[in-house]
């Protein structure tokens, strides 16, 4: 039997915070401003697109605290148990004086308006801590997150490249007294199970997967918060009753990676960031994919699980996951099943998962020798957008030129992430040639009806879903030309 | 320390004096209304916004909003003691709350007061509204089919015989380009405080850039005078002109409230609702028929402005006007004839932002010559010189006044000398031909601004300084800080006049209590305006400090000199703060409002004619781009830019202005795209689904630079020149670079016509459109 605590423990700043009466969709931008009255963090969106409320969140990983920028607008309190929250408020030393980042922003113009300039201010903190010295490329993509609309943000990537000549992060406060702050931490994490709140107040911070799997067994209409960054708008923006919740991110054997010769399994609560190493250095294209997938905030909060497991038409890792031939377990209980993930998604807003089941890991088979595969993401902006579409293409080509296996499978051409069925019906059996590559781009409109709206039209979609397979024969013959931008 | 070596001042003019608020800024300790903390007993307000395009209103069951958890209660019009009605155009059309009618989807129906904002928001979804929908058109093309009713009077400006320039004309074209509008997206939100005091008064805490004009709302809505209303701003979270009206609305519902229920209420939309219900940059789709010759020289330009005004006029007459303002840009029309429609369609009405149509009126000169260009087979930058200014002749606007100032010769010639455009363009000609997929694309396009507001009583302001006894300095004046810097400059200024460090000035508030009347800060005038008139108001107490120094030290006036730190009279040196401690006692005033209206300009709308502007600024830049030809995606790899600011006040805030405008600009004319559903809803209401500039985004080469030779011709102050607007029009550059990469894949024989946003869409889209051309 789990033992219970009744209060959400966890370090803000340099204070420890006990909550017994949080509500479980109060963000943590809402309680900062409102309870707390720290309002340095900004909401600009309310959704986690703009960075304005970027505030730093540590946890315990293996001997170590890692610290994440996190939007607060949509982390909710009930997720913070057993963190180290660190806000803007934090950063200006006890003497007035601004740290060595606030001095870098100030001394190159960095802010105008300042509205977003705080949010600014954390995630670049959070990169000069793992980062001191970083490449533009590196300060750009810590700030994908972050909008500013005054500066044309040359002066923040200035700003960013001269932080370490105001200081180091080895004399920062959260390296100094890393010590303290790690036992203070793992004595909040005690593996007991946190509960507050009755009925649809109800928060369940479970103590292991093992308790979560029995908790949600027993409570299947809970909704199960993973890193929030979906759910956090059903909240913020559509205004959705979501308690009773289960928060989940915090389980370490849910961060879990295995790798052996074959495949690699990722466990439900590992983050876009988490995986980056391992899905850019075991897949080919993936580690581009993945840091155009929303904004370093997102990605550190935001799981591979929950990006299945929402089922979103237009989610960025299942076309490449499916392509790869991925399988899901699920669990409920005790109960396991494996599924192929393709089957999943049974339709819009409607996936193979059963009341009281939750996606427990997903495996991808590594990509077989002599095999040629990429994925490609197609958005009106280039970084932090959602996908028009985005397609993944995998071919064997044998010995004889002949195209042995093809699988084909896109987000945003249909109501659920989908293999090109007919397309790859054109292809298998073929010589690999521009002629068959010609035959197979007239099939798409059968394996695919794509809507119109706001990211693209529908003959923009079909167009170029077709022009991908275009790309992606011309790269795999050599010929291939790709978009790249060029930074120092 | 000798009395006779005078301190040296901490900054003065023309030094790079970081933004005042910046260790503010940094430290999230600068305070935006949302972070004041609020007095007690404040409730909140939010809007209810209609679900339809166009429609009556049958009926509105408020049951379920009244019964809501935390509702205090609602505001209709019925509440409105004085005018229902928040129009900056005085046209008496846009109501706070809309009563028998809605018009576009978002339009306010009534405001909930609940205990919280979040209590007020929930309630303001449970009303039952019963409509009785009508035809609905949102777009300008739909408006025009639908008989092109208008929000406000059309203008036309024309110069020389139209019809003969045409006919006359070697060769003609005709076409059109659509051009996207834009939103603000500000990061700070809309947002207001209303505080009620005793009789009739209530102070307003605004979001705004027209203080004086949230009063005025303000008192209209409640039937008060002015005087009785105090609207404070002491800094916006971004501005683009989306907060020139568009608080209004805002400040009068919290005004509402606040007296309704005799507690302070604060109001702040959500973001989706913000983009839903306030105005953006209007759309505009330009018709155009121009002549020219083989040399490319424009013999004539006829044109028609159709602008998606939305519901109600706005600020959509000066809005379109400005756009004809700009139908030159930078180049003479010997014969010109255009024409303004600024229509009604049911979308939000729109409204100022940055540039105030001139972006789009030159936009669609650029377009012009660039079909010239192709029809010819000339390098663009080849036709944009054909047809400049001249600096002594065909040097006449379409408006009849001369330019005099005219620069922009040596911009172009020096930029394309240090962007090195010509050998760049050649080596990209060179590269596209062995590139199948990827094609590049170069383009130098020139920025001619006109400074002043087109409503000649707007072009004047106000400051108020005081001189303490202990010399520290107080300063007021009309302008509004949001980002821009103009309260650092301002600070300069006073800094400079009086030779004394920055630290001894301290920056108000902007407050209707302190200076009155004050025109919004916009049109780029808030340095040349509040600059001035804080120089007016130095003026008049250094007069009076070197009287009563004159006398105390008995030395004849002139003897009396302004040094740093202080003043010499005669041999003596006395510190400034010495200085103010002895006029005091000598009852002396040390305080002084000071005044300054624009000289020389004036406008006859009525006959197209007069001299709208007291000066221009004048930019160039050049872009470079690469396309995906198989996705239309592209990179914007380098961008150099020369602006002209005259001298500047503060190099680096004019830089930070550059190089902003510049990327705003370029969001306004890549990703930022307006869509509205066919039900008349914003579907683009929220940065997931709205895309501004990341910082990843920026051009991988930005060399942005000033020219530093430039100096106003006209006694400005410090002779510098306006900056906020000017520099995002630099970004059609990237437009033009995009369209000859496109242009590309068809040989350069056939022009691309891009509408804007040139999304990935419209680049791919143009590609197959050309190459289908090409094939026949």
């Amino acid at each position: 039997m789990t033992e219970v605590s009744g209060a959400i423990r966890f370090i803000l700043n340099d204070e420890e915070i006990s909550l017994t009466d949080v509500k479980p969709d109060t963000t943590l931008l809402d309680w900062l401003r409102l309870d707390r009255r720290l309002r340095g963090s900004k909401e600009g969106c309310a959704e986690g697109d703009c960075g304005a409320c970027t505030v730093l969140v540590g946890r315990l990983m293996g001997d170590d605290i890692v610290y994440d920028s996190v939007t607060a607008c949509i982390r909710f309190v009930g997720s913070l148990h057993g963190t180290h929250v660190v806000t803007v408020e934090h950063l200006r030393g006890k003497d007035g004086v601004l740290h060595p980042v606030q001095q870098a922003m100030v001394d190159h113009h960095g802010s105008q308006c300042g509205f977003c300039t705080p949010g600014f201010v954390m995630s670049l903190y959070g990169l000069w801590m793992r980062d001191p010295d970083p490449s533009q490329g590196a300060i750009e993509k810590a700030l994908q997150g972050n909008l500013c609309r005054c500066t044309g943000y040359a002066p923040i990537i200035r700003a960013g490249k001269a932080i370490s000549s105001h200081g180091r992060p080895e004399a920062d406060p959260l390296w100094a007294e890393r010590i303290a702050l790690k036992s203070q931490i793992a004595a909040i994490n005690d593996g007991r199970r946190v509960e507050i709140g009755e009925g649809a107040d109800r928060i369940i911070v479970p103590g292991s997967l093992d308790d979560f799997a029995a908790i949600y067994e027993a409570n299947p209409d809970a909704t199960i918060v993973n890193g929030s960054t979906d759910v956090g708008l059903w909240v913020t923006k559509f205004m959705r009753p979501i308690g009773p919740v289960i928060f989940i991110n915090h389980l370490q054997e849910l961060k879990r990676i295995a790798e052996n010769d074959s495949e690699v399994r990722f466990y439900a609560g590992v983050s876009y960031s988490e995986a980056l190493p391992v899905v850019a250095a075991n897949f080919p294209d993936m580690g581009e994919l993945w840091n155009r997938i929303a904004g370093e905030q997102i990605r550190n909060m935001g799981t591979i699980g929950g990006n299945i497991a929402n089922g979103s038409p237009i989610g960025d890792t299942p076309p490449p996951f499916i392509a790869l031939g991925a399988k899901l377990h699920l669990r409920r209980g005790e109960h396991r099943r494996e599924i192929k993930l393709e089957d999943y998604f049974l339709a819009y807003g409607k996936q193979d998962r059963q009341p009281g089941e939750f996606v427990e890991s997903v495996t991808i088979p590594r990509l077989p020798e002599g095999e040629k595969f990429a994925v490609y993401k197609i958005s009106k902006r280039r970084e932090e957008d959602i996908s028009a579409l985005c397609g993944a293409f995998r071919v064997f080509v044998n010995d004889a030129g002949l195209v042995g296996m093809a699988r084909v499978a896109f987000g945003g051409m249909a109501a659920t992430p989908k293999r090109a069925k007919a397309v790859e019906a054109a292809l298998v059996g073929k010589p690999w040639t521009q002629a068959t590559v010609d035959a197979a781009m007239a099939v798409f409109g059968e394996d695919y009806q794509p809507i119109s709206d706001m990211r693209a039209s529908a003959d923009y979609r079909l167009l170029t879903a077709r022009n991908l397979l275009q790309r992606f024969f011309l790269e795999t013959t050599g010929h291939g030309q790709r978009l790249r931008r060029e930074v120092a | 320390m000798n009395k006779h070596e005078a301190p040296i001042a901490l900054a003065s003019l023309h030094t790079s004096t970081r933004h005042d608020s910046g260790p503010k800024h940094v430290a999230g300790t600068a305070e935006y209304i949302d972070d004041m903390i609020e007095p007690a007993g404040t409730v909140h307000a939010y809007l209810a916004l209609s679900t339809r395009a166009h429609a009556e209103i049958v009926s509105i069951d408020y049951a379920a909003v009244k019964a809501a958890l935390g509702v205090i209660g609602i505001l209709t019009a019925e509440d409105i003691p004085g005018e229902n009605d928040v129009s900056p155009s005085h046209k008496h059309d846009e109501p706070v709350f809309a009563t028998d009618k809605v018009h576009f989807w978002g339009q306010p129906l009534f405001a909930v007061v609940a205990e919280t904002r979040d209590q007020a928001r929930r309630a303001a979804h449970l009303a039952k509204v019963e409509y009785r929908e009508l035809q609905h058109h949102t777009d300008v093309r739909a408006a025009q089919a639908a008989g092109g009713k208008l929000v406000t009077e059309p203008l036309k400006l024309e110069r020389g015989d139209i019809e003969a320039g045409l006919a006359a004309a070697p060769h003609r074209l005709k076409g059109s380009i659509a051009i996207g509008g834009q939103d603000h997206f500000y990061l700070e939100g809309h947002i207001a405080m209303a505080v009620p005091g005793e009789d009739e008064d209530v102070t307003v805490f605004s979001s705004t850039q027209h203080p004086s004009e949230v009063q005025l709302m303000v008192a209209q809505v409640l039937a008060i005078r002015h005087h009785a209303v105090t609207v404070n701003v002491r800094r916006m979270g971004g501005g683009f002109g989306g907060k020139e009206t568009q608080g209004n609305l805002f400040a009068a519902v919290a005004a509402l409230a606040a007296k309704k229920w005799n507690r302070a209420c604060k109001i702040r939309p959500d973001r989706d609702d913000d983009m839903t219900a306030t105005g953006k940059r209007h759309d505009f789709v330009v018709d155009y028929d121009v002549g020219y010759d083989d040399s490319g020289k424009i013999h004539a330009v006829d044109a028609v402005y159709g602008a998606r005004a939305g519901f109600s006029s706005d600020l959509s007459g000066p809005v379109t006007d400005r756009a004809l303002f700009h139908a030159d840009n930078a180049y003479w029309y010997p014969a010109v004839r255009v024409r303004s429609e600024p229509l009604y369609t049911n979308t939000v009405s729109n409204t100022a932002f940055r540039g105030f149509g001139g972006p789009q009126g030159m936009m669609a000169a650029e377009r012009w010559i660039e079909d010239i260009a192709y029809a010819l087979g000339k390098d663009p930058l080849e036709i944009r010189r054909a047809n400049f200014y001249g600096l002594d002749t065909n040097n006449v606007t379409p408006y009849h006044q001369t330019v005099e100032d005219n620069i922009i010769h040596r911009i172009v010639d020096e930029l394309e000398a240090s962007a090195d455009y010509q050998a760049r363009r050649a080596a990209i000609l060179s590269y596209n031909q062995g590139s199948p997929i990827l094609k590049k694309g170069i383009a130098l396009t020139p920025v001619k601004f006109g400074i002043s507001f087109t409503a000649t009583w707007y072009n004047q302001a106000g400051a108020l300084v005081h001189v303490y006894k202990d010399g520290s300095i107080h300063l007021s004046h009309g302008g509004t800080e949001m980002g821009q810097g103009l309260y650092i400059k301002v600070a300069q200024v006073l800094a400079d006049a009086f030779g004394v460090g920055l630290d001894v000035v301290k920056i108000m508030a902007t407050t209707t209590g302190k200076v009155p009347n004050t025109s919004a800060t916009a049109a780029s005038s808030g340095s040349d305006l509040n600059g001035m008139a804080a120089y007016d108001a130095a003026r008049q107490i250094k007069e009076r400090l070197t009287a009563h120094a004159a006398k105390l030290h008995q030395v004849a006036e002139a003897e009396v000199q302004w040094v740093q730190g202080g003043i010499q009279a005669g041999a003596r040196f006395v510190p400034f703060a010495e200085l103010a401690a002895s006029a005091y006692l000598n009852r002396v005033q040390l305080s002084a409002a000071g005044f300054y209206q624009t000289p020389k300009i004036h406008w006859d709308r009525a006959t197209g004619r007069g001299h709208p502007f007291y000066y221009f600024a004048y930019g160039a830049s050049v872009s470079e781009v690469t396309i995906d030809t198989l996705t239309g995606e592209y990179t914007v790899d380098r961008v150099d830019i020369l602006h002209d600011v005259g001298k500047s006040l503060n190099p680096a805030i004019d830089i930070g202005q550059v190089e902003g405008g510049f990327i705003q600009g370029m969001g306004w004319l890549t990703t930022e795209e307006l869509v509205w559903d066919d039900k008349g809803q914003l579907r683009t209401k929220a940065p997931s689904t709205y895309k501004i500039p990341l910082a990843s985004d920026v051009p991988a080469v930005f060399n942005v630079r000033l020219a530093e030779w430039s100096a106003n011709a006209e006694p400005t102050i410090g002779r510098s020149k306006a900056v906020g607007e000017p520099p995002l029009m630099l970004a059609m550059s990237v437009v033009e670079a995009l369209s000859m990469a496109v242009a590309a894949v068809a040989d350069y024989g056939i022009a691309p016509r891009l509408d804007t946003p040139v999304t990935p869409e419209r680049v791919l889209m143009g590609c197959e459109r050309l190459k289908r051309e090409a094939r026949g």
